[in-house]
């Protein structure tokens, strides 16, 4: 198993601020919008930097995606920032008309996805927005796995012409991938190559797999672990050639099981190469309040549970 | 004026025509609001903006229009036609299959003229002010305009806009609203009542004009005197009395041509009161 450490925790939100502001200076054209949660959002360096570039546009996020979709006609590349929830539950047909439909460069930038919101509970824990974004036509889901990757992915996005849902989280948590790496768009990371069964993680369950993968190591299981940052377009490529390889897969994401990262992968999977599949996901149900610890391990997105869905599949597949 | 008032009004007895004569054609569509705003289209695009045929999305240095109540698409197909943004013989494939008019109107088959996915309602005046930001960004003086059907109004989106482009000073913002006191139910006063619009908007921070969308005349002189209030704070709306089905008596003033398609005979009466002033596609 490959060693990966860290020396610090950041959120992966301050990725997005951090990597909108390096956007910003980039190109001209970039510009921001915020629904009241410039602060949750780390907008504020970019609001320092480009003043004219950013639009307050208060608690009205269908209002928000409209005039998003109306400021690139004229060349903008709007970014716009809320909650994952308000982000595309809230305003699914405003992004399905005005921005997918209607081929719109709008970069749909999502904070606090799933259960590691917390404390504020299930109102604002969505566990259903990538399944909701994926299903849009046009539409580049992406959801990176710590702050260096998500700023990185905010750069990238700026300069792909498109529509993209960019979903990031709250907490902090370690920052183990390279700071200068170059983001590309759809495609896989190999964070570690094994034998016995592939693990495929999205998101804060990148780190968990790499802890889950350490301990399988110590278990004598040789896990290949991959991370789909771009959960549309999959890459498909580097799944089939890990699975063809260990003939078994866990999915590992911070979403429901239905319409996941773990769905792409059985919808590819069963139709290029039937394989056994295991899901750490949220198993259809809403969040709760609690510490994002406390909720991840009540709801099954711990390393442990990666770690038993490992030794399951790997047990299906031998059979 | 680039054209007189009587050259207008025969322009827009041609477009009544193409309206009904394309949703009499495929037995779908909306003649009902199409007809009371074949005024309002022609003035705006034969008029008033500073528009080039030669499309480009983004639309540099012209006036732009967004229609938000997408259901009157035959009546913006019908003047981007006549104005020459695509050949007036494509009115024929209207609401057919592998058509660029689709039901709604859709950048999304590549229709010269038109710059948004409009339909599910509500989220045209939201459009309108990003692009008209975006021309304020981009140093451009030039003016955005957008139509919100009245029943159209019952959409909450409209109100979150509508008090965000007085707050932001999105004046070089034109928004028309169809009022014509119908939708698919009945009477807006009895499916849900509008109350007083005017002093609705004015609440907010609008500069509201009053005009007749059915009196070219009057049509012409208050798009023109919006243009000379753009650029002076507010956003600007032109509250337009229409007439649903207005040309053709027997759709006149109620909503029950809102979404139906004339028969033949139908076809005939209405084309009987509509001059043939262009050639019919």
């Amino acid at each position: 198993m490959k060693k990966y450490t860290y020396t610090e925790k950041k959120d992966t939100r301050s990725g997005f601020g951090a990597g909108l502001l390096e956007a910003g200076k980039k190109n001209p054209e970039v510009v921001a919008l915020c629904a009241d949660l410039v602060g949750s959002l780390k907008m504020d360096a970019f609001i320092k930097e480009f003043p004219e570039r950013f639009f307050q546009i208060g608690i009205a996020e269908a209002n928000m995606i409209g005039i998003a979709a109306g400021l690139t006609i004229g060349g903008k590349v709007p970014f716009t920032g809320t909650f994952a929830n308000f982000s595309t539950g809230r305003v699914y047909d405003q992004i399905r008309q005005s921005v997918a439909y209607s081929d719109k460069n709008v970069k749909i930038c999502a904070s606090h996805a799933g259960l590691t919101l917390g404390e504020d509970g299930a109102t604002h824990q969505i566990l259903e927005d990538i399944g909701l974004m994926k299903m849009l036509p046009g539409m580049t889901v992406i959801n990176p796995c710590d702050y260096n990757q998500t700023k990185a992915a905010t750069i990238a996005i700026a300069e792909h012409h498109g529509p993209v849902y960019l979903r990031f989280g709250r907490p902090v948590i370690p920052v183990f991938t390279d700071p200068d790496q170059k983001f590309e768009i759809g495609k896989a990371w190999m964070v570690n190559e094994g034998t016995d069964v592939t693990i495929i993680a999205t998101g804060h369950m990148v780190w968990k797999a790499i802890e889950a993968g350490e301990k399988l190591a110590e278990m004598g299981i040789d896990a290949e672990i991959i991370n789909i940052h771009t959960i549309k377009p999959l890459d498909e490529e580097a799944v089939l050639k890990s699975v063809k390889k260990t003939g078994c897969v866990v999915t590992c994401e911070e979403h429901n099981k239905f319409g996941g990262l773990g769905e792409s992968v059985a919808r590819l999977l069963s139709t290029e190469l039937p394989t056994p599949q295991e899901f750490v996901a949220v198993n259809d149900s809403f969040g709760e309040s609690g510490t994002p610890d406390q909720l991840m391990t009540k709801y099954g997105l711990d390393s442990i549970n990666i770690i038993e869905a490992a030794q399951k599949v790997i047990k299906r597949a031998k059979k | 004026m680039k054209h007189t008032i009587n050259e207008l009004e025969d322009i827009a007895s041609q477009v009544r025509r193409d309206i009904v004569r394309m949703v009499h054609a495929c037995q779908s569509g909306h003649p009902g609001g199409s007809l009371g705003c074949a005024d309002f289209f022609t003035a705006l695009y034969f008029e008033v903006m500073n528009h080039s045929t030669d499309f480009t999305m983004d639309g540099k240095g012209e006036d732009l229009f967004f229609l938000s109540n997408g259901h009157i698409s035959p009546v913006f197909y019908s003047v981007l036609a006549r104005s020459g943004y695509f050949d007036i013989s494509e009115l024929a494939t209207f609401r057919k299959l592998n058509s660029r008019l689709q039901g709604h109107p859709t950048t999304h088959e590549g229709l010269p003229g038109i710059r948004i996915a409009s339909g599910s309602l509500g989220q045209g005046m939201s459009v309108a002010i990003g692009a008209a930001q975006a021309k304020k960004l981009n140093k451009d003086h030039s003016t955005v305009y957008v139509l919100l059907g009245d029943g159209e109004l019952q959409e909450g989106q409209n109100w979150e806009a509508i008090m965000y482009a007085p707050h932001n000073k999105v004046d070089n913002l034109i928004a028309s609203v169809d009022y014509n006191g119908q939708q698919i139910d009945g009477p807006t006063e009895k499916v849900l009542s509008l109350e007083n619009l005017q002093a609705k908007f004015e609440a907010f921070g609008w500069h509201v004009i009053n005009s007749d969308g059915n009196d070219m005349d009057s049509i012409v002189k208050a798009l023109h005197y919006a243009k000379t209030l753009a650029g002076k704070g507010k956003p600007i709306l032109n509250l337009m009395s229409t007439q649903m089905g207005a040309g053709v008596d027997f759709m006149m003033g109620s909503h029950k041509w809102h979404g139906v398609a004339p028969n033949d005979e139908q076809l005939a009466t209405a084309l009987a009161q509509l001059p043939s002033t262009l050639k019919d596609y």
